[in-house]
């Protein structure tokens, strides 16, 4: 028999692990609810496919969607081969243990510095020292060095379970090392490198405080070269904008219950592609 | 018989570890010589000098010399991958690429600058042939090496060894992974390939060596302890400690 | 042949480049920070820019005292904890070592849900529910203040705390468990006092993630907290080092902007301590 001391510290532990669960339960139920019941009935075809005009009042997020699209193009464009690059330095080539540690120790640091920081300083730089101005390129640019430690990761990652013998047996055959990456190495991190994309793509999707001062917040329709080259928000921007700035409540719960969506659609293509490959792996 | 292969006074240290001791060999053309002797006694290793494939481990050192075809391969002026070409490798564990069996076997070709389609298709032919697995596959060279039983992945790995037209082939313990039928099927081969190849074999299989190789080489704790023709030194081990091997009193 | 080798060589320059990328791009961020940061401390005095604690930019006679923005972060950021960390960590604990598979699942699937919701939502959602709701429940004429900045970082940190314990609790050894509970230990005994202490290091670095996430977060915390540069008091409008850049960084010119680069650069050196921290911690993880 437990003592009645050990029963109720057992009791006491169940409650308070019960209550936490049911916590975070109900937080995450109640946002998706909140969210959805607030935003859905403000989603219409005017809202998506026009674009704000202020002499109508009308408003219309077309433009923030493009702005979204042509930043996550544009910065995964950049990113990939930057990040995939880094992490075939890491695996491949480098042998100086200081020197991965450095590196990793300063990826670490990246992605541990906060959004705001990013934005002053790609404001400095991208906007100002490189004469970008405020565009959604320079946004890019700034959430390119935001992305980069993710991709990284993830490509090594793979990279590390590429069996060390594919590479003994290329090399046996007499190929260089370029080939050797090129033909066995590289193919191997395919799925590392789409499960970084995912990641940055979500976290592209909500970044604001970095494209505030980047990116800048214009509402102009515009095609992706056009685009890219001058100011426009993003849909988190936009949402900011309107919430904070015009008090537009209706909007803004629209684009968060189309942001909560596409969240949600993004964590179920990582939950099926690391299925998949998981399946892969086991063949 | 000429030899192909000589090394002269080796040594070898893995960071700190003298892993090899002035080792002095030489290699007939056109035989097959067989290095045994208890793990970690340095024989891998030692079969990975013969094309450098220990280049790839950064804490490796060397000193002396392996001179092939009187050449000096860790002479700077050697092209490591052209080496490799002349010099080709089995893996103690079969390691074919996650790709068709055909690319597996073009890969050495092609990574050699063979393009022609023609030529790579008798190439992959005339290779898959020659290490006794062409009837096995001819049906499937675009199915995925990878679904094949261990056997048929190490004698796909012979084959795509083939393929880059060595001189010497060098088989690090090919059948320590293999069922006993995959080995003896293995073992012919080998017999069949001393025709035309140099065949190096590490094995801590002695009945292998016996079966299969001309002479035979013994290793201990980095040493080569005794060379020779293998029928000699089964039957009539000079050194105390081959014969203890050889009896099986340890190891 | 020589013609490959040349390739290698430049194959292997443009990889190493690749790879000292993100050295460099943290020497930018330290180096930027440091160069836009220095002049104005330098001109408002550090002591008076560090204590000071009056911030008006825009007044006539200008004060630029960051103390509040300091406080209005430490506490904030304390507060998060307090709330969030118990709630987590007590979640975290069941979702690995207690839940049925089906609830672990859609937990797990909810935690992730959470962690991917924009910032702007979650301050959306407290403009709208929180701020209101604590005007309304205290009586107070302004709801945005930072208890409500407290409350919507704890749920933001929520999901760090809880997959990063969650992998500390799951890689503890089965065996250390099984000794336990052969030794008539029940199951919620041998959690607490066998694998949560086994665990401490990694669930350390749970809680000092949080620090980070809270102490960086910026949209969220300028939706419901105000914005006001108050000394920090729990039901007023207050301002953190992060908001104070945000919100005035679109107009400012001259000294003020100067100032608001120091702002950043003291926001900087708060998280590269808490990242020595982190690293600490992950480090002894990992022994």
């Amino acid at each position: 028999m437990l003592s009645k001391k050990r029963k109720a510290y057992i009791t006491a532990m169940k409650t308070a692990m019960y209550i936490s669960v049911g916590l975070t339960a109900a937080l995450v139920i109640f946002l998706v609810l909140f969210v959805f019941f607030k935003g859905i009935p403000h989603i219409s075809r005017e809202l998506l496919f026009t674009k704000p005009s202020y002499t109508s009042g009308r408003i219309g997020i077309l433009p923030d969607v493009l702005n979204t699209l042509y930043i996550v193009l544009a910065t995964l464009i950049l990113v990939i081969p930057l990040g995939v690059g880094a992490a075939i330095y890491l695996t491949e080539y480098a042998q100086n243990k200081k020197i991965v540690g450095m590196i990793e120790y300063a990826a670490e640091t990246l992605s541990g510095i906060p959004s705001i920081i990013y934005g002053l300083v790609g404001m400095l730089f991208f906007c100002q020292f490189l004469g970008f101005k405020t565009s959604l390129l320079a946004g890019s640019m700034t959430l390119v060095i935001m992305n980069l430690p993710t991709i990284m990761r993830t490509t090594q990652e793979s990279l590390k379970t590429v069996p060390q013998s594919y590479r003994d047996g290329a090399f046996g055959l007499g190929a260089g090392k370029w080939r050797v990456i090129r033909t066995v190495v590289l193919p191997g991190c395919v799925d590392g490198v789409i499960t970084g994309c995912i990641l940055s793509v979500g976290r592209i999707l909500g970044e604001s405080a970095a494209l505030l001062f980047t990116a800048g917040f214009a509402h102009a329709l515009n095609g992706i070269v056009e685009g890219l080259a001058s100011p426009g928000a993003t849909l988190t921007v936009a949402l900011y904008v309107y919430a904070k700035e015009q008090g537009e409540f209706g909007v803004a719960f629209a684009i968060a219950a189309i942001l909560m969506i596409l969240t949600l659609l993004i964590n179920l293509s990582a939950v099926l592609v690391s299925k998949h490959f998981a399946k892969k792996r086991k063949l | 018989m000429s030899d192909i292969m000589t090394a002269k006074d080796l040594n070898l240290w893995y960071d700190k570890t003298h892993a090899l001791k002035n080792v002095n060999i030489t290699i007939p053309e056109k035989s097959i010589t067989a290095f045994i002797g208890p793990s970690g006694c340095g024989k891998s290793t030692f079969l990975k000098t013969l094309n450098r494939m220990n280049d790839l481990i950064p804490i490796v050192k060397i000193t002396g010399e392996v001179c092939y075809n009187g050449q000096n391969i860790y002479d700077s002026s050697v092209d490591v991958n052209e080496l490799r070409r002349e010099i080709g490798m089995v893996f103690q564990k079969p390691n074919p690429f996650p790709m068709s069996i055909y690319d597996n076997i073009a890969y050495g070709p092609r990574t050699h600058g063979i393009k022609s389609k023609v030529k790579l298709d008798e190439i992959v032919e005339q290779s898959l042939r020659d290490a006794a697995i062409w009837d096995e596959v001819k049906d499937r060279l675009k199915k995925n090496a990878l679904g094949m039983s261990g056997g048929q992945q190490q004698r796909l790995c012979i084959a795509r060894a083939l393929a880059v037209k060595p001189k010497i082939l060098l088989m690090d313990e090919p059948t320590s992974a293999l069922d006993p039928i995959s080995t003896s099927r293995i073992e012919e081969l080998a017999i069949e390939l001393k025709k035309s190849y140099t065949i190096v074999i590490v094995t801590h299989n002695m009945q292998q060596a016996v079966r299969i190789s001309d002479n035979t080489a013994f290793f201990l704790l980095g040493e080569l302890i005794e060379y020779g023709e293998t029928e000699k030194l089964f039957s009539q081990p000079t050194d105390k400690r081959t014969e203890d091997y050889i009896t099986g009193r340890f190891g | 042949m020589k013609k490959n080798k040349i390739v290698e060589r430049a194959v292997h320059g443009v990889f190493l480049i690749l790879g000292l990328l993100t050295l460099g791009c943290v020497l930018l961020i330290t180096v930027y920070l440091i160069i836009s940061g220095i002049p104005a401390i330098k001109e408002i005095g550090l002591f008076d820019f560090l204590f000071g604690t009056r911030w008006a930019s825009t007044a006539e006679e200008p004060s630029y005292g960051i103390l509040p923005f300091i406080l209005t972060s430490i506490y904030g950021t304390a507060g998060a904890i307090v709330i969030g960390v118990p709630i987590g960590f007590f979640s975290a604990v069941y979702l690995s070592k207690f839940a049925a598979p089906k609830i672990k699942g859609f937990m797990e699937n909810a935690v992730s849900l959470l962690a991917g919701i924009p910032s702007v939502v979650y301050g959306l959602v407290g403009m709208l529910v929180l701020v209101p709701g604590i005007r309304t429940l205290f009586d107070i004429p302004d709801g945005a203040s930072l208890a409500a900045a407290i409350i919507v970082l704890a749920i933001m940190i929520l999901p760090s705390i809880i997959k990063v314990s969650m992998t500390a609790l799951e890689a503890v050894p089965k065996e250390y468990e099984d000794a336990s509970l052969a030794l008539g230990a029940t199951p919620v005994e041998t959690c607490f006092r066998v694998s949560v202490p086994a665990a401490k290091s990694g669930i350390a670095a749970a809680v000092v993630l949080g620090v980070g996430r809270a102490i960086g977060e910026a949209m969220a915390v300028m939706m419901v907290s105000g914005n006001v540069p108050n000394m920090p008091s729990l039901f007023q409008s207050v301002r953190f080092l992060t908001t104070a850049v945000a919100s005035e960084m679109s107009y400012s010119s001259g000294l003020q902007q100067q100032a608001l680069f120091s702002i950043a650069l003291v926001l900087f050196l708060f998280i590269m301590l808490i990242n020595a921290v982190l690293n600490f911690f992950l480090k002894k993880e990992n022994c």
